[in-house]
């Protein structure tokens, strides 16, 4: 079926914006479509994929978590013999995998994302309903094929989740295992890129009236941004993977020597696409981050127009840095990698120091989605001047592939996955209508970021002892142990963390607590509208005049301070004389 | 119409293209020269396009407007496609064929078949608008 | 641990056992300072900010609005911007030292493969090689810049040695070349630190840095002892066959590869 749909109806300050009238509106839709599993197999509703994104995505987190327990269990003793030096291998390769491609990624542009960026801009729905189905469609089957993986008899990928060649021949890595990697991500890879095209065409195209893009959320920004990442990176990675499946299958030498093929090759086709990846992975939660702190400091987000710049600059520096990873290859041109990896550090800078000017003056309501915002920002602090340190090829030749890496990427990810339930525990109101438990919520934050920095403080010290990364036992360095069990503690500590929300959510549905259409009194166009949003998202609309139309709405005497300045022109919040005007006008 | 959107992807194409140029230049290394040119070429095109489509429509958007009101959006806003049976049946399509490139070329037939299914079910779908 | 974290002054990494290693090291502990000032003075002061600001008493007051100021925008932007050029400065001054590859007064081949290591020296017949936990001990002079020339039979491996503040891939088809000048004679661990497959874990080697004269009397002394074999009946000797690779002393036995 295909609906069309009417822009919703206008509403002034002070009318009840309605969002109790929708039955008459869209009720008649609800009652011929397909029901049960046909229901969900059918679905083209942004929020019904956003809700399948989180949830799958978030099941292939404790996946991956699993397989990061074990890694922990064997390195907790030098020799252990816990699992074989094969299965350590598939143990990390999948580890990686799982969470880089099949939960992070997925989660960040199309998890949350999908749910909120039409609410966010006042559409009904993504540009491209079925395409953003599809999305969904080929991620899951992607994941299947992952897991497929572990049927193959010679056992899955073991060769890191960056694929170097020539490990990763014909020769050097034979049977149906690796193929398989490859298959997964050549799904995932599509469905990236058609998650990239809706997010980048419904910014474009169908953002609501008034809603200019200097207006839209930081949340929907860095989405932009981070659409445009994944149509300028996703397609390297997927001409890599046919180059490498060509290799293994037909014949052809593109990565190997003895046809005169280069090896090298392989590293910058993944690196050109994995550095902006790691973007694409962290870009959201910036935002979802930026949209969480200004709600909890009752104040507007600080340097709203520097945040914007930042995330351009980060972007497009983003697309000009791979080689940073490739730094002990002997063949990169060192000064130009390092100076522009360098700077990214100034446009993370300014991001800091904005969240750090919105708490500034503010009235700080401590709340579990704050406080998962606030242990990302001190994590991500530590993991990007980790970051400066690797921007110098000469402190990366002693830190390259050592613990020391292992542990920056830790913290980074760490935080994104603060993040992450930052998000979850502010928007899970919205998208259920119920609040997720404060209590169970603060113990799984302070376990979560203690054990972060218990698990990765250790790796640091230990890479720089000259531990080396991928190492399945340690037996010329037993000395290492220590700083290793302290690892393992942690890692443990994170996976009681998990446990926690599991609780949590169990108990936050057993034991309701109605949320209302904004608990958070927040700002951004998803909060107008009821808990869990009616199908096409809107009965009524606001009055869009700055970038926080609901706190307008509902506290019309307390503007931003500098409100006007060159984002838009003559304005005010909307008084009674506007409010007649328009609804005479419509 | 577009103007903004129009000078964000042609200022990063464009730098995309100045930090290629530098790039390609200095350290004389091919695959990543290409694929800078590539990422220049794909901010410039689309930013050219809407930048020509802004210029010829000459007029804004509600959304681009500052002192828009809900009201002046008024009226259709799209087509939706609200429940459809064939994203999921072309995702299915193509988890065989990657599972073909991986166990077997037979595994093309049903890959195939989901796949062809998916595109004629999809386009009837939306040209008649109903349900199929 | 958190004190035996701090570790001043070295704040954590070896101080090198070559000048140009010890290069590095000052360049960590330069990084290290402006690292413990910006990162330490943001984050103390984003627990300011978190104390001083706390909600007291549920109360729902709402602040002043404030949400933008240019001049304290323009500034933190500029800073890092100095600070970033001030640290690459730094940091192109060690590199070019580290890389640089003087005249040489020796010159030892390293070829990777998996899973050990074999050293080779031009216009001699001494050969040191071995697989996994066999730990190849590679001999060379001290106080001399010796140059290294590595590649890799097979896979990409890496070559390291922590106490030289140093590593480099071993590629196929591609020869890497760099100069060590070790001024602390002694023995040094070295692993590899690439995926290279299976035995990835067990690539040791080691490196023993004589001085000179006890150096070329070792080489006089191994050349002696080396039978003229060519490359690849040394390579059998040891079990390096072709393909498939079939470890010779693997510490841990498995039914894999």
């Amino acid at each position: 079926m295909t609906d069309l749909i009417e822009r919703p109806l206008d509403t002034a300050p002070g009318d009840p914006h309605g969002a109790g009238d929708h039955h008459g509106h869209d009720g008649g839709h609800d009652d011929h479509g397909p029901s049960g599993i046909l229901k969900w197999l059918t679905s083209t509703d942004h929020k019904v994929i956003g809700i399948n994104y989180t949830v799958t995505s978030i099941i292939m987190m404790v996946i991956g978590g699993a397989f990061a327990e074990v890694i922990r269990a064997q390195l907790a003793s030098s020799t252990s013999s816990l699992v074989t030096l094969q299965q350590y291998n598939e143990l990390f390769t999948m580890h990686g995998s799982f969470m880089i491609y099949l939960f992070v990624g997925p989660f960040a542009f199309a998890g949350l994302a999908n749910y909120l960026v039409p609410l966010q801009v006042g559409a009904p729905d993504m540009a491209f309903p079925r395409l953003n189905a599809l999305s969904y469609w080929l991620y899951l089957g992607g994941s299947i094929t992952m897991l497929l993986g572990f049927t193959a008899s010679g056992g899955p990928a073991a060769f890191g989740w960056v694929g170097y060649a020539p490990l990763t021949s014909a020769v050097n890595a034979p049977g149906a295992g690796p193929d398989l990697w490859i298959g997964a991500l050549m799904l995932t890879g599509f469905s990236a890129i058609f998650s990239g095209v809706n997010l980048v065409a419904t910014i474009f195209y169908l953002r609501a009236p008034g809603m200019t893009l200097f207006r839209m959320p930081i949340f929907t920004w860095n989405m932009l941004v981070t659409g445009i990442l994944i149509l300028l990176a996703f397609p390297v990675l997927t001409a890599g993977l046919v180059m490498l499946y060509c290799d293994r299958h037909f014949g052809t030498h593109i990565f190997e020597v003895q046809g005169g093929g280069v090896p090298l090759l392989w590293q910058h086709i993944f690196w050109f696409w994995g550095h902006p990846e790691v973007y694409i992975l962290a870009l959201p939660f910036f935002g979802m981050v930026t949209d969480i702190i200004p709600v909890f400091s009752k104040k507007p987000l600080f340097g709203y127009k520097g945040m914007v710049f930042a995330t351009l600059t980060i972007a497009a520096l983003s697309l000009g840095v791979w080689a940073h990873h490739m730094f002990t290859t002997g063949a990169v041109l060192l000064p130009f990698f390092s100076i522009m990896s360098l700077l990214i550090a100034v446009p993370t800078g300014i991001k800091i120091f904005n969240w750090i000017g919105t708490m500034w003056g503010g009235n700080l309501h401590f709340s579990t989605a704050m406080l998962m915002s606030i242990g990302f920002v001190i994590t991500f602090l530590i993991g990007g001047i980790t970051g400066i340190y690797l921007a110098s090829p000469p402190l990366d030749f002693f830190t390259h592939d050592t613990y020391f890496v292992v542990a920056h990427f830790h913290s980074v990810v760490m935080a994104l996955t603060m993040g992450a339930f930052a998000g979850i525990y502010f928007w899970f109101p919205k998208m259920t209508g119920k609040m997720l438990h404060e209590g169970w919520g603060k113990a799984q934050f302070w376990t979560l970021f203690i054990g972060t920095q218990v698990f990765t403080f250790p790796m640091y010290l230990l890479g720089l002892h000259g531990m080396p990364r991928r190492m399945a036992v340690y037996p010329n360095n037993p000395s290492w142990q220590n700083m290793n069990d302290w690892a393992s503690v942690g890692a443990l500590i994170i996976g009681i963390s998990t446990l926690l929300f599991v609780i949590n959510v169990i108990v936050s549905y057993r034991r309701p607590i109605i949320a209302g259409d904004n608990p958070w009194d927040a700002s951004s166009l998803e909060w107008f509208t009821s808990s869990p949003p009616p199908h096409h998202n809107f009965v009524a609309l606001p009055p869009i005049r700055s970038e926080r139309p609901v706190w307008d709405f509902n506290h019309p005497d307390k503007p931003a301070l500098g409100h006007g300045h060159g984002t838009h022109a003559g304005t005010h919040p909307p008084t009674s004389a506007d409010a007649t005007k328009e609804v005479a006008g419509s | 119409m577009m103007k903004q959107e129009s000078i964000i992807l042609l200022l990063l194409g464009a730098f995309f293209g100045i930090m290629g140029a530098v790039y390609w230049g200095w350290g004389h290394e091919d695959g990543g020269g290409v694929m800078l040119l590539g990422a220049f070429f794909l901010g410039l095109l689309p930013g050219f396009y809407y930048f020509w489509w802004y210029r010829r429509s000459g007029g804004n958007r509600p959304e681009d407007r500052d002192d828009a009101s809900i009201a002046d959006g008024a009226g259709v806003v799209s087509s939706f496609p609200s429940t459809s049976i064939w994203p999921f049946v072309l995702g299915s399509g193509c988890f065989f064929f990657v599972l073909s490139l991986v166990f077997g070329i037979w595994l093309t037939v049903p890959g195939v078949i989901l796949i062809l299914s998916a595109f004629i079910g999809a386009t009837a779908e939306s040209r008649r608008g109903g349900d199929v | 641990m958190l004190l035996a974290g701090c570790q001043l002054p070295s704040f954590g990494a070896y101080q090198g056992a070559s000048k140009t290693a010890n290069d590095t090291y000052k360049l960590w502990q330069g990084f290290s300072v402006a690292a413990i000032i910006i990162g330490g003075g943001t984050f103390l002061f984003m627990c300011y900010v978190m104390l001083r600001y706390r909600r007291r008493a549920k109360s729902d007051s709402i602040p002043k609005q404030t949400q933008y100021n240019i001049p304290l925008e323009i500034i933190y932007t500029v800073i890092p911007i100095l600070v970033v050029f001030g640290l690459f400065g730094a940091t192109v001054i060690v590199e070019n030292q580290v890389v640089a590859n003087p005249t040489p007064s020796a010159t030892i081949n390293v070829s990777a493969f998996q899973w050990g290591w074999k050293f080779t020296y031009p216009g001699h017949r001494a050969v040191v090689i071995g697989q996994t936990t066999q730990n190849p001990t590679m001999v060379m002079p001290s106080n001399e810049d010796v140059r290294f020339e590595l590649r890799s039979l097979d896979v990409v491996h890496g070559f390291y040695v922590p106490q030289f503040n140093f590593s480099r891939y071993a590629q196929p088809g591609f020869l890497n070349t760099f100069t060590f000048n070790i001024n602390k004679p002694g023995l040094y661990k070295g692993q590899c630190t690439q995926l290279c497959g299976l035995y990835h874990s067990l690539m040791y080697f080691q490196v023993r840095v004589l001085p000179p004269a006890q150096y070329r009397a070792w080489l006089a002394a191994k050349d002696a002892t080396t039978p003229l074999v060519n490359s690849a009946a040394q390579n059998a000797a040891v079990g390096l066959a072709t393909s498939p690779r079939i470890p010779t002393n693997p510490a841990q036995s498995n039914g894999g590869n």
